[in-house]
């Protein structure tokens, strides 16, 4: 379904050809590294280990790419995780991240998941703003057959949350996702709108449950295909709604999504899911090795 | 978040103040700043090269003047460099057929169907008559979209939730647009990936079929790299012509923006600056490539020496 299209040559090519690590060839790497969007710290950070190991010496493709693995590792220090469960009752995961970033298709993806492990799922349709967020969630919800609170378009967001906590506890479902409308990281008073979102899901899962806190786990939509702007996503969006993992939608295409890499490493944030096309089950948990190879494969 | 490029400039370019002219070396460093600072801005990796060989050509030889301070004559030729680059502007559409078709394009998620409400918003203000097309039979709920949006704008909207040929809702719809009296056809298409032969053939047969007039690409501000490949896709399938970048009232310096042009060469129509159906404004390069720059305000600062 796909074709290859190879614009820049091919990295096994140049290395192939024999050519020593000089500072042409180095450039080289910079340029592919630059290509991903992790931005110049890592880009430099990868060329620069790469010269240190094997500076005038020939090198096979399988020793760069070995390199920028253990370098990736390095920067992002994270291993492979699933959300956060609940120690006892239902998990409630909410969902964030600035506009078309593929939040609410993504829940469609943790629905099916969870669905797929034999768990019972509840969604709350907290986007309430855009036109036919509703029924889009809806659709996904009729389709994937979960449970489903919505609210009237243009209602109080946080209350449809709170009715979808408060469910997932009444009910005895194992899992809660609540979506949110998409907004800029610049819009400060959405922004608080999340926090209050959080609050609310706390103070519900307390109401119904004692000591219970919540939600477990916010989860950041990032687009792959974003650039440097989603290290200002990633800040503004921890620091609104408390950011626990990330979702990096639309890597099937050809973009790399190598902005993951500084938005670990400054904020601490794991990439725990991968998006790889617009069904439910195109989706994937992350592994820090299959992402770095994908990085090094030039279509 | 950024550094200002102007006050590292300063520093870059402190010795040079009154004394003769620009040469590579006295400008060593603060090419590598306007460099980094580009490509920090999400202009293409490739397109950042050939600008930093152009602007290097053109700053050589450049006498230091004594008004200005070096690093601001500096930025003001790469200012005035990307200002090139990005225009002409083209304001407006030709209209002038009985019926005008316009089909926007993109990938998924870039703002496709929101900008064809604000379009449409447009043209009723300047009495022309649209009609927005769902021919986007994919997403989930995306006649629905349409549908809201086509009543808060208040033009109609085509659909055929039956059809599962967007080609042949899309021939149906200018049929009853014609019908209808209405002056312009907006076509709603879904996002596809570039390299998604499928979807890209699917657009080509609407293209085709009906023929339209305009073929915008809808681009995210907040793209990176991967601008230039999939721009360069869709503009090799379609021959664009025109392109709007959405998302704009954020903090993304959108030099994806720059690549996209790059790119394609064709005018970049309007920019999108809000969720809401009046956030569309015409695109000035001026603004823009200050953006980029990281730099608000450097027309101003030109305009004052
Ligand atoms: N190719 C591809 N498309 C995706 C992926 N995830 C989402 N999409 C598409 O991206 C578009 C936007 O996705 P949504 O899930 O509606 O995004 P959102 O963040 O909820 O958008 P808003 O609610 O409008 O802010 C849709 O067309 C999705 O089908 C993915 O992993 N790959
Ligand atoms: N902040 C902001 N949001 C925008 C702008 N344009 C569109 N959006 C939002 O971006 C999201 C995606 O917009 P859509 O119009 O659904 O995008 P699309 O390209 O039609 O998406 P698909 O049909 O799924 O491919 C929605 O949440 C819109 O409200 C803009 O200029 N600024
Ligand atoms: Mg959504
Ligand atoms: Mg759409």
């Amino acid at each position: 379904k796909k074709t290859v299209n190879v614009l820049n040559t091919d990295l096994r090519d140049i290395v192939k050809e024999g050519r020593l690590v000089d500072d042409a060839f180095l450039e080289e790497i910079f340029a592919l590294m630059i290509r991903t969007d992790m931005g110049v710290a890592s880009a430099s950070k990868i060329r620069d280990d790469i010269g240190k190991k094997f500076r005038a010496r020939k090198v096979e493709f399988s020793d760069l790419v070995g390199s920028a693995k253990e370098t990736v590792r390095e920067i992002m220090q994270q291993g492979s995780a699933d959300v956060n469960f609940a120690e006892s009752g239902p998990t409630i995961i909410m969902v964030v991240g600035v506009n078309g970033a593929g939040k609410t298709t993504s829940i469609a993806k943790l629905v099916y998941r969870y669905k797929e492990m034999g768990k019972s799922v509840v969604l709350g349709a907290g986007d309430t703003f855009r036109a036919a967020a509703v029924e889009q969630l809806t659709v996904w919800a009729n389709r994937l057959n979960a449970e489903i609170i919505t609210g009237k378009s243009g209602s109080d967001p946080a209350s449809v949350a709170w009715q979808a906590t408060e469910a997932a506890y009444n009910n005895d479902h194992d899992i809660c996702i609540i979506d949110t409308a998409g907004r800029l990281q610049t819009q400060s008073n959405l922004m608080d709108e999340l926090g209050r979102i959080n609050r609310l899901i706390n103070k519900a899962a307390n109401k119904v449950s004692e000591g219970s806190t919540a939600p477990h786990e916010v989860l950041l939509v990032l687009d792959a295909t974003a650039g440097q702007n989603a290290l200002s996503q990633a800040k503004g969006f921890s620091e609104a709604a408390n950011c626990t993992g990330i979702v990096l939608a639309k890597l099937d295409g050809t973009a790399k999504g190598g902005v993951a890499i500084p938005i670990c490493q400054e904020f601490g944030l794991p990439v725990k899911f991968i998006g790889l096309g617009e069904t439910p089950d195109a989706f994937a948990k992350f592994d820090v090795d299959t992402f770095v190879d994908a990085l090094f494969d030039e279509n | 978040m950024f550094d200002s490029l102007q006050d590292n400039l300063k520093g870059a370019f402190k010795t040079l103040r009154g004394k003769g002219k620009l040469t590579e070396a006295n400008m060593r460093e603060g090419l590598k700043m306007v460099e980094q600072s580009l490509l920090e801005a999400d202009v293409s990796y490739d397109v950042v090269k050939e600008f930093m060989h152009g602007i290097t050509k053109e700053a050589l030889g450049e006498k230091v003047m004594l008004a200005l301070e070096p690093s601001e004559q500096f930025i003001g030729l790469v200012n005035q460099e990307l200002i090139n680059l990005l225009g002409p502007v083209e304001d407006g559409l030709n209209l002038s057929k009985d019926i005008n078709i316009i089909m926007m394009c993109g990938l998924q998620g870039a703002g496709k169907t929101t900008t064809c409400g604000k379009l449409a918003k447009l043209l009723m203000r300047q009495k022309v008559k649209p009609m927005l097309v769902a021919a986007d039979l994919q997403r989930p709920a995306a006649i629905d979209q349409l549908h809201v949006i086509g009543e808060q704008v208040g033009v109609e909207v085509y659909s055929d939730r039956d059809n599962k040929d967007p080609v042949q809702v899309c021939r149906d719809a200018v049929a009853k647009a014609k019908a209808d009296g209405c002056q312009v056809v907006i076509l709603d298409t879904a996002g596809r990936l570039a390299i998604d032969e499928e979807l890209m053939e699917q657009l080509k047969t609407i293209d085709r079929d009906v023929q339209p007039d305009h073929v915008f690409l809808v681009v995210d501000g907040m793209t990176g790299q991967d601008a230039v490949r999939s721009a360069g896709a869709f503009h090799e399938a379609l021959e664009l012509n025109g392109v709007v970048m959405t998302k704009l009232d954020g903090d993304t310096r959108g030099g994806a923006l720059l690549s996209v042009k790059h790119v394609t060469g064709v005018p970049i129509r309007f920019i999108g600056v809000g969720e809401h159906l009046d956030d569309l404004e015409f695109f000035r390069p001026e603004g823009m490539a200050g953006r980029i720059l990281g730099q608000g305000d450097v027309v101003g600062l030109f305009e004052e020496a």
